[in-house]
């Protein structure tokens, strides 16, 4: 089975999120990178269905260069190969046209992601490659096990989650508890290093939305302490102060 | 021309965060003077989606094709590409959800149209067609330029301001639709589905009771559940609860589980580490019952309860019951 899995390389989740250049800008200053969460998930999964089944394993990042530590921690984590789309991924279309070309030039089984960024947190790019490729997709999926050339798939769904069997291919948003997240071994890091990380250039695709000017949420105000033996006050000031019983 | 609003049904009812899609979906209308038309897709009473009148809809396209009663992100996306070139439609709004998403992502393709999901307020049609978004979960927001012709916009919720003042009497008028849908759309088989049904949905909740590991156990659930009965709320939990199986894991809320955006948000004995954080600052009142004055979850509440919360919850339920 031929797997790919597309990462996203974002601010670890405690990040401080500020601005510059006048609020068009995000400040990388002193921020840590990370892959991110819902990927890693994707990632783990892959991996282990490539253990399963064998096949190949390959990682794809639509980005700059400043994410090929992350890449590398793919591959340390398991993936055999790795694609950079050498862009910004400013633009979700964008973004999915870069991803949908080198799928359709590869012939996956399997297309997984994460269930959504959380940079830009749109949940958009697998359903986006998903109609670009003409096959279908699904998040967030929450179990995936593949039999044949049938994929059985948990989604979750609004109060619950329900089961699907589905042919292959598929491109899947992922979410725990599909798999643990995986840590690199010392082997994993040592032979990462020789694994091939192939730049390619983007497809012209051109982007459809711009980001303009970013703001920080305003300031929360204080909050008021209600002593413990007197909770049931607080129920009062919910109704008449704050207004939201 | 029209504004073209997908809504989600539960069963035939048109979902709460559907209802404010369509007012937010009719406000841009009126923005871009044209007029708002709903798409029902399922099986649903006349009586019923003739409501998205009185949140500003024209008119509601109704598919009640049995078919689409189970939520198919394929076929919904085929369907609501066909009424979109039926109507012309420039302007694609629907609600933020996982299949919301899944929808929008798919018509966006086809329309070749930009697509923005996690939209917080009504755009900037001044000059060009501006919308705000919330990214990094909650934490910033961008302004963000939509170029394409066709637009696709998933809107958070509150949006848009509701009250029930502003609503009108008008109904919208109900047009039978027939979209063409394809196999390909469904060849996946259902095996199983599994839905809490009596249960009040985390997305849909105007009050969220939420807990973490401060409450023990499982076994221990009872004060807060009683509290969630008595305010008509939804129970939520944090991260390391759902992943120590006491609670189901679509309960689960922050950075890596379902985002909220209640009027309140009761947090027990949840310590307030940013990751959950990010999946509740769209909440409208935090309340936070902790015995340590110290967790961080202070620093976000706008009220505060320093004790245990084994004591301090069977008051507030007592309080809340005698509200009634
Ligand atoms: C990438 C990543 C993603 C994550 N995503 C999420 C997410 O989506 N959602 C999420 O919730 N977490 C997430 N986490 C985990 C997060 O960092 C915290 O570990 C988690 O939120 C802590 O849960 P908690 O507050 O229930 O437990 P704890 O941190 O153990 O806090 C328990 C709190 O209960 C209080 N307490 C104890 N006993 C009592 C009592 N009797 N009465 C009152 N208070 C009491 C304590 O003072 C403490 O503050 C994520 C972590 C990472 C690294
Ligand atoms: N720049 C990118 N490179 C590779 N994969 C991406 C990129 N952006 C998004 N994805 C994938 O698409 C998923 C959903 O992203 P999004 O729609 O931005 O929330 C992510 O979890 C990734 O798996």
């Amino acid at each position: 089975m031929k797997i790919l899995v597309c990462i996203t390389n974002v601010p670890d989740t405690t990040a401080k999120i500020t601005f510059t250049d006048n609020d068009t800008k995000f400040n990388k200053n002193g921020v840590q990178y990370i892959i991110g969460p819902y990927d890693d998930y994707a990632l783990a999964r892959g991996v282990e269905l490539r253990e399963a089944t064998g096949g190949s394993l390959t990682v794809l990042h639509v980005g700059e260069a400043d994410a090929d530590p992350q890449i590398r921690k793919a591959l340390a984590i398991g993936a055999d190969d790795a694609i950079r789309v050498n862009a910004a991924p400013i633009d979700s279309y964008f973004t999915a046209a870069q991803i949908a070309h080198i799928a359709s030039q590869n012939q996956y089984d399997l297309i997984l992601m994460g269930r959504e960024s959380i940079d830009y947190n749109s949940g958009v790019v697998h359903g986006l490659v998903g109609e670009m490729l003409g096959i279908a997709s699904y998040s967030p999926v929450m179990k995936l096990d593949i039999e044949g050339n049938t994929a059985t798939i948990t989604r979750e769904i609004d109060g619950g989650k329900e089961i699907l069997k589905a042919p292959l291919p598929l491109v899947l948003g992922c979410q725990e508890p599909i798999s643990e997240w995986k840590i690199p071994n010392m082997r994993g890091i040592m032979t990462a290093r020789t694994k091939p990380l192939n730049v390619v250039e983007p497809v012209g695709q051109a982007t459809l939305t711009a980001p303009e000017k970013y703001m920080s949420p305003p300031p929360k105000g204080a909050c008021k302490m209600i002593p413990a033996s007197e909770a049931e006050t607080l129920i009062r000031l919910l109704q008449t102060e704050a207004k939201v019983l | 021309m029209s504004v073209l609003i997908y809504i989600e049904l539960d069963n035939g009812s048109i979902k709460k965060t559907s209802l404010e899609t369509v007012a937010y979906g009719a406000k841009v209308a009126e923005l871009t003077s044209t007029t708002a038309v709903v798409l029902a897709l399922g099986s649903a009473e006349s009586t019923e989606l003739e409501k998205a009148g009185h949140y500003g809809a024209a008119k509601v396209l109704h598919a009640a094709d049995g078919k689409l009663d189970h939520e198919n992100n394929l076929a919904y996306a085929d369907a609501l590409v066909q009424a979109a070139q039926l109507e012309g439609s420039k302007i694609i709004i629907l609600p933020k959800s996982g299949l919301g998403d899944a929808v929008a992502a798919r018509a966006a393709a086809k329309l070749k149209a930009g697509i923005v999901s996690g939209v917080t307020a009504l755009p900037d049609t001044s000059s060009t067609f501006k919308v705000t978004r919330s990214i990094f979960t909650g934490k910033a927001f961008a302004v963000t330029e939509i170029t394409s012709d066709i637009k696709v916009l998933v809107v958070r919720k509150n949006a848009v301001e509701i009250d029930e003042s502003s609503l009108i009497s008008t109904s919208a008028t109900i047009e039978p639709f027939n979209p063409s849908l394809r196999d390909s759309d469904f060849q996946a088989t259902v095996v199983s589905v599994e839905k809490a049904d009596s249960e009040l949905s985390l997305t849909e909740a105007e009050i969220i009771v939420s807990g973490g590991r401060g409450m023990k156990g499982p076994e221990h659930w009872q004060p807060l559940v009683d509290l969630a009965k008595a305010l008509g709320a939804a129970t939520g939990c944090s991260k390391p609860v759902s992943d120590l199986d006491w609670r189901p894991h679509h309960e689960h809320i922050g950075q890596t589980g379902i985002k909220v955006a209640p009027n309140l948000y009761i947090a027990c004995g949840i310590s307030g580490a940013i990751q959950h954080l990010a999946g509740v600052n769209g909440s409208k009142c935090i309340v936070v019952i902790n015995k340590d004055p110290e967790a961080p979850f202070f620093k976000a509440a706008d009220y505060g309860i320093v004790g245990d919360v084994f004591e301090v919850l069977p008051k507030l339920t007592a309080a809340a019951k005698s509200l009634k």
